[in-house]
Order: C-alpha cells, then sequence, then structure tokens
C-alpha cells in the first residue's frame, strides 16, 4: 500500500504506477460530474462541440454539493460523495473521449469502466459515503461553475482542492478491481457463515 | 409555559445536534470498530469517519450531506394539556431546522417529483405515537438517511424455519446491501406481528443505544449470534472488505399469528443520528443523548 499526493494535470503514466488499496490526495482542479453532465458532455463531444473545459488529467468527482452564494462567491457547504454505479453506463466513453485520469466516487464502479480504466488508463478513487464536512474542507475555492442549467446537484462544479481525500484506489488501470473482489469473497463467505449456522448442511 | 412554542425550540435543536454530532454510543462505537479493524482499505475509511465527525462537531455542519428524511418518536404524557399543538410545532420545527440548521431539503412528492424545499409534506416528518401516564413530554427524533433506506428488507418467513429462517434472511440482506448503506452499519430486526408491525419496530430498534444489551437474555444472546455472522461476510466500511460491516443488531418483536413470520432488517449509516429530549411539566428540559453546553 503506497500513498501517492498528486497534482493535477495527472498523467498516464501517474496513474499506471497505482494499484488497487493505494491512497490517493489529489491536489489542484477537480470537477463535479453527475448523470446528466455526463450525458451533456458526450452529446456535445458527439456533435463535436467543445466542453467548457479541458479535463484531460484532471479527476471527475460524482458529487451533488450543497453550495451556497455568500457575496459574490460560490460556497460549498457539504460535498460528499454519490453512488457511482449510476454512472457505468456513461464513464467508459467519458474516459476514452476526455482522458480523465481519476473517478471520485462512493460504491465502485463495472466491468464496462475497469476495461476502459485499463484501456485508457485511469483509476478509480473511493471516498468515505458521508463524509461531506471532511471533502468539503479540502476544497479551497469553486473555481467556476458550467452548466448551471442542469440545477446544483447536476452541475459542474469546478473546484480548486488541497490534497483532496483520503482516496482508496479500488479500480486500478491493471483491471484490478477491489469493490468486485470483496463482493466475490463476500458470496463465499456467505456459504461458509450458513455451514457454521448449520443452516446448510 | 407556552407547549407549542417549547416543543419547537427544543425540536430545533434536537435537529440541529442530531445531524452534527452522533451519540457517544456510536461515537465510541465508531473508535472501536477503527481500533479493531485489520484491513487497510476498512482503516482508512473509519479514520476518514472519525475526522469527519470530529469536524461536523466542531464547525456545527451536518456531518452528511443526507441529512434525511424526519421521523420523530413522541411519547406523550397523559395528562399534558395541549397535545393537539404537538403536530403543528413538529412541523414548524423541521421547517425551521432546515433553513437553519441548514437541513438538506429531502421531501419530494412521489407523483409530480416536486420538492417541497422544506423538509415537510404528506405525512412527513412521521411522527410514531405513545401516551403513557405522567405530565412530561418525550421528543426523539430520527434523521433518516436514504443509503441505508434503500436496503431496509421485509420478508414474510415460514413459521417452520423459525429462527434458523429469520438468521438466513438476515445474512441474505446484509449481503445484498454490501457497500450500498455507507457501513459499518446499525441493523434493527424485528420479527412477528404483521408486515408493517414488523418493520416499524425493527426501525424503532435503531434508537437504543448500541451500549445497553437486550434486556431479554435470549435475545441479547441472538444479537450477538447476528451481528458476529454478519460481520464474518467481509464487506467491511464502506463495502472495501474488513471485519467491520455492522456496529451492532437490535432485535424486538411481537408475537405472530400461527401461520404467519414477518421479519424485517431496518439500516442505518455509520452516521446513526438520533436526539432526545424530556419537557417537563414545568418547562425544564432535559437532553437525553447529547451534552447541551
Amino acid at each position: 500500500m503506497t500513498t501517492f499526493r498528486l497534482v493535477t494535470p495527472i498523467s498516464e503514466e501517474q496513474v499506471r504506477k497505482m494499484n488497487v488499496n493505494d491512497i490517493l490526495y489529489i491536489t489542484g482542479t477537480i470537477v463535479t460530474a453527475r448523470d446528466q453532465a455526463h450525458k451533456r458532455a458526450l452529446q456535445f463531444h458527439e456533435e463535436g462541440k467543445s466542453l467548457p473545459l479541458n479535463l484531460e488529467g484532471l479527476a471527475v468527482f460524482h458529487c451533488g454539493p450543497i453550495v451556497k452564494k455568500e457575496r459574490e462567491e460560490w460556497k460549498i457547504v457539504a460535498a460528499g460523495p454519490t453512488t457511482s454505479t449510476r454512472m457505468d453506463i456513461f464513464e467508459d466513453q467519458f474516459i476514452k473521449n476526455f482522458k480523465t485520469r481519476v473517478i471520485i466516487g462512493k460504491g465502485g464502479m463495472g466491468k464496462r469502466t475497469t476495461e476502459a480504466m485499463q484501456k485508457y488508463g485511469a483509476i478509480y478513487g473511493a471516498f468515505t459515503g458521508g463524509a461531506a464536512v471532511l471533502a468539503a474542507r479540502a476544497i479551497t475555492r469553486v473555481k467556476k461553475v458550467e452548466w448551471f442549467d442542469l440545477g446544483m446537484p447536476e452541475a459542474l462544479w469546478i473546484l480548486g482542492v488541497k490534497e483532496f481525500g483520503p482516496l482508496t484506489v479500488a479500480i486500478d488501470s491493471h483491471g484490478n478491481n477491489l469493490f468486485e473482489d470483496v463482493r466475490s469473497k463476500t458470496e463465499e463467505n456467505q456459504k461458509l457463515i450458513y455451514k457454521k449456522l448449520g443452516l446448510i448442511k | 409555559m407556552n407547549l407549542k412554542k417549547t416543543i419547537e425550540d427544543v425540536t430545533v435543536n434536537l435537529l440541529r445536534l442530531a445531524v452534527t454530532e452522533l451519540p457517544k454510543d456510536v461515537k465510541e462505537a465508531l473508535k472501536q470498530a477503527y481500533h479493531h479493524e485489520t484491513s487497510q482499505a476498512g482503516k482508512t475509511q473509519l479514520q476518514a469517519i472519525l475526522d469527519n465527525i470530529e469536524l461536523a462537531e466542531k464547525t456545527s455542519t451536518p456531518m452528511c450531506q443526507d441529512t434525511g428524511t424526519i421521523i420523530f418518536y413522541i411519547t406523550a404524557g397523559a395528562d399534558v394539556k395541549g397535545l393537539d399543538k404537538v403536530e403543528k410545532a413538529l412541523y414548524d420545527a423541521t421547517r425551521r431546522a432546515t433553513t437553519e440548521v441548514p437541513l438538506r431539503p429531502n421531501a419530494v412528492d412521489p407523483f409530480n417529483r416536486k420538492n417541497t424545499g422544506d423538509n415537510t409534506g404528506r405525512n412527513i416528518p412521521y411522527i410514531n405515537w405513545e401516551i403513557k401516564p405522567g405530565n412530561g413530554i418525550e421528543i426523539t427524533v430520527l434523521p433518516k438517511g436514504g443509503g441505508s433506506e434503500n436496503v431496509c428488507a421485509m420478508g414474510m418467513l415460514s413459521p417452520g424455519e423459525g429462527i434458523r429462517g429469520l438468521k438466513k434472511f438476515v445474512i441474505d440482506t446484509v449481503v445484498k446491501a454490501g457497500s450500498k448503506p455507507c457501513p459499518p452499519n446499525i441493523l434493527g430486526v424485528a420479527v412477528g406481528g404483521g408486515a408493517d408491525i414488523a418493520m416499524k419496530l425493527a426501525k424503532k430498534a435503531l434508537l437504543r443505544p448500541l451500549d445497553k444489551p437486550n434486556v431479554n437474555p435470549e435475545l441479547a444472546k441472538l444479537e450477538e449470534d447476528l451481528l458476529e455472522a454478519v460481520n464474518q461476510t467481509g464487506i467491511g466500511p464502506m463495502g472495501l472488505g474488513g471485519k467491520i460491516t455492522v456496529l451492532g443488531v437490535n432485535l424486538d418483536y411481537a408475537v405472530r399469528h400461527p401461520a404467519s413470520f414477518p421479519a424485517a432488517v431496518a439500516f442505518n449509516c455509520w452516521a446513526a443520528r438520533r436526539a432526545s429530549a424530556r419537557i417537563n411539566s414545568d418547562g425544564s428540559t432535559e437532553y437525553l443523548t447529547h451534552e447541551v453546553r
């Protein structure tokens, strides 16, 4: 288990050095994106339109933050991760087209995303579900908000972060998926527990 | 005293306390979990959780962005005058807390998808009533997170299978839930009564402090057995693998119809928020779950 402290933009080479169970802290820029933002970004790509910012080497955060405006400035109140599996249907194309190197969320992602991460060089960093104050503290400022018409939780919040983490590398760029490993182990354990309790022979 | 105003003010305090500071028993259980967890990924999650709850408490900020659906448990003394004002006081307090704490507006009309914006609406906040002799009122608030609610399960089991069936049902429910309910969780488990009764009892069982064993020694033993079993699943903190998937199992029951064996499993996330206070007839208030400075 190694701890990495990386500054964006993050290169493919840096991502390839990480393995599942490693810990990552990110300084630089991360961008929130949920279902609607993923959908629109891929639509833009298809139509040949450019995105409001270049996502290459940045981290995308599955998060619908609570944000308030103080004087003329946006302030993040709480910014915990949302369940990532909802983005599974978009993420492979997203990684391929925009060269995002880190995806941050909770609960893990599936086979499609794992394969894309291996192919194009990206990792999934699990942030503790519900740890919204910890996340907000690492966000130094809201740099910009784009696609605000999608609503506060769905907009692209471009965030300046300092030591954002700890992120547990749960999918690496070598085809490993920690959540999948735990799930299959859990199913084996289930049978052992049945046996121990005499629920099956 | 002005009963309505006292209840409203105390309830706003309870909502703030609940979402910003975990009760002592939950904090202690999370610390113990960190101590006992052997998986590195699991330990990292627990450390982040402990850091997060400390920061939330210090800055009086909600510890999770999901401040839940607001559920109340009221035990009212039969001699209290003005019980008809309690419901309005609880609704007004919920509205006030939504802007004052703040709470995330979490009340959405299921049919037109409109968010009411203030955490109130038809049947929500939900109020559970109990009348007892006396002239005080006890208020408990349970802000119930959505992620853990989504994996709650109800089973009409076979009476012939009995407790064996219950054990299997609890294990299967936890395995199926996996990382979704933000483990380590607290489980409320109840059997008997009927479908609705079992789930109500299971949810109410989430309120029992983790350091208070079941008063029934047989059930206390079953709680321990179930806890040991679900912690052998290996799901671990946030589903990243480890020994600590569940912090405690709280059991309750009702007698059952001979042909039925209803079983309910209610989940709470690691942010197992709750707060209680007693308002006495002279208007004085004791906070039961939190130290109020």
